[in-house]
């Protein structure tokens, strides 16, 4: 087996893409937004629950390969219960991690998540595949900041 | 020929592509599974345009020195080539486009401002590609028309039985993949065409895929339109074909204004020139539509249809006898005939992630919806895998192909040896 490949479908993405967190669709949400990737057919909806300054709960659903579907378990695992300023931390610490051209090191804030969003740093060697990554996180920053009125492309980011 | 035999000739052929010699960056050999997406060059079109650019190149039809009337005279001879190739009547029946998306479009719009009324109906199917749904979208909404697509068999074929159902007084054309990009399957377009001569509904064919693999001639089967890419047949990017039916060329306005499309120009009232220049303003693809007629001598006088067929067969009992044999797959457009091309899933694996996979093998293959939509809607799948083959795939391949399946089957389902994180 190809030691690349091996990096990027992490056991860690393997399982959460298997076995994802929170997936589903809350029955009250307070958030709600749809993403999509109109070049391989990625599909997110996210359902949130912010109650003052924390998102208290969240679901997603969607058909999405397993570079999406694990990034979108691992974005709700990691952002359940979060005040909405450390989700904004995250959502840009992810967005830098696998867009930008030198990625600066995960700020110090951000620790516990290391492992988790260093997961996916290897999508960064697969330009086609990396919004698979950042779909379900445009979506999330998508519905909290109310721009639902339209399903989030990734091609209009 | 015997199966060696076949083999043997398309081995030889693959040195006619310079680009099969090409290694990913692992060091893998290429495998080129992509070819109904555009299908790769053989060194006589590389040759073709370069030799062109570098001594033949000028502007055509204006130009009174020498070199303009060479260039102009090779980009006619061009179009005779296309002209025999399809066996239309004669040259001002073929009209050059940048591809069959253009030419639809320039269908679309020159029916729609001469021939359309409100309320029309054109019968569509389920398998188009969004080339052959999206220009008539655009027009159905401006006037409106009614968009009818006919529906599949559950084999993946375009189900000719309900045709007589949606033909009705309203309908004014039929528009219809003669082969499947993303299935295969290939359309019943001699039915079709014999029962929209005996309602006189004209029949628009988006010959893309089909003309790949099997020689059409527009006598034996006369459709009124008919449309392919150059790039798929082995040809340039940027160069595609429309024929139109003596009498649509005349019926048709123009598609663009602009140069070389004009008989005299005025404030007061400008004519247009006769067929084909009247749908070809501005300056064309002229090293690309000669690079074409090259791609087209090279097809019909050095491979022939008659090894693309034999061989293509050959390669099909081996591709879905290796298809058929990994756990978890599924073949989606059986139906016979087909071409050599199939849409499949593995169970558990998403599309992408399978093309991410064989792409490290080396193996280039397509993941998508193949720009079907109302297709995959219709399969119940948002997306597939699609493997397509040309006539110099080799048997060793598709052997290798399916060691890669079976690996990705094996590599999305290994057990997870520690579930570290919590549920």
């Amino acid at each position: 087996m190809n030691a690349e490949l091996e990096n990027l479908y992490r056991e860690l993405i393997l399982e959460h893409s298997r076995y994802p967190r929170n997936y589903g669709r809350l029955s009250e949400p307070t958030h709600q937004a749809e993403g999509y990737n109109p070049l391989c057919g990625d599909q997110v909806y996210l359902t949130l629950q912010v109650k003052g300054d924390t998102l208290t709960d969240i679901r997603f659903e969607g058909q999405s390969c397993a570079i999406c579907k694990a990034s979108a378990s691992v974005m709700t695992h990691l952002v359940k219960g979060q005040p909405l300023a450390q989700i904004e931390q995250l959502y840009e610490a992810f967005h830098e991690l696998l867009t930008s051209e030198n990625p600066p090191p995960l700020s110090h804030t951000l620790p516990l998540y290391q492992d988790y969003l260093m997961a996916f740093a290897a999508v960064r060697n697969y330009p086609m595949r990396v919004k698979c990554a950042t779909l379900p996180w445009h979506t999330l920053h998508a519905a909290l900041h109310e721009k639902h009125h339209e399903p989030v492309s990734t091609e209009n980011l | 020929m015997t199966p060696t035999a076949l083999i043997e000739k398309a081995r030889r052929l693959r040195e006619d592509f310079p680009i099969l010699a090409r290694t990913h960056p692992s060091g893998r050999p290429l495998i080129y599974f992509d070819n109904a997406a555009t299908a790769q060059k053989p060194r006589v079109v590389i040759e073709r345009l370069a030799s062109f650019l570098a001594h033949e190149n000028a502007n055509i039809h204006r130009g009174v020195h020498w070199l303009s009337q060479e260039a102009t005279h090779l980009y006619e001879k061009a179009r005779e080539t296309i002209q025999h190739f399809i066996g239309a009547a004669s040259p001002e029946e073929i009209v050059f486009v940048r591809g069959a998306t253009e030419g639809i479009n320039l269908i679309a719009q020159g029916l729609r401002r001469s021939y359309f009324q409100p309320g029309d109906e054109i019968i569509l199917s389920t398998l188009e590609h969004h080339a052959n749904i999206v220009p008539w979208q655009i027009v159905a909404e401006e006037l409106p028309l009614c968009l009818r697509p006919l529906p599949l068999t559950p084999e993946g074929a375009i189900d000719i039985s309900a045709l007589p159902d949606f033909i009705s007084p309203k309908t004014r054309l039929i528009a219809i993949s003669h082969t499947s990009n993303a299935l295969g399957t290939r359309t019943a377009i001699e039915e079709i065409v014999a029962l929209a001569k005996t309602y006189e509904i004209p029949v628009l064919l988006d010959a893309c895929q089909s003309v790949v693999h099997e020689p059409i001639d527009v006598q034996k089967l006369p459709v009124d339109f008919l449309v392919f890419s150059g790039h798929k047949l082995y040809g340039p990017t940027g160069i595609g074909v429309v024929y139109m039916r003596a009498l649509w060329g005349r019926k048709l306005p123009p598609y663009q204004g602009g140069g070389d499309m004009i008989l005299r120009v005025s404030w007061e009232k400008t004519r247009y020139a006769p067929p084909p220049a009247k749908f070809e303003a501005g300056t064309p693809a002229i090293a690309e539509a000669i690079g074409l007629s090259t791609a087209i001598q090279y097809l019909t006088e050095v491979v022939g249809y008659d090894f693309i067929q034999a061989y293509e067969a050959y390669l099909t009992d081996v591709a879905e006898s290796i298809l058929k044999s990994i756990p978890g797959l599924t073949l989606y457009g059986t139906a016979r005939p087909k071409s050599p091309i199939w849409s499949f899933g593995l169970e558990g694996v998403h599309p992408h992630d399978l093309g991410t996979f064989l792409d490290s093998w080396g193996i280039a293959i397509r993941v998508g919806h193949h720009c079907a939509q109302p297709l995959m809607d219709a399969l119940g799948v948002p997306a597939t895998a699609r493997l397509s083959l040309a006539f110099y795939n080799l048997p060793e391949e598709l052997q290798i192909l399916g060691q890669a399946l079976q690996a990705a089957h094996d590599f999305f389902h290994k057990p997870i040896s520690s579930l570290s994180h919590e549920r």
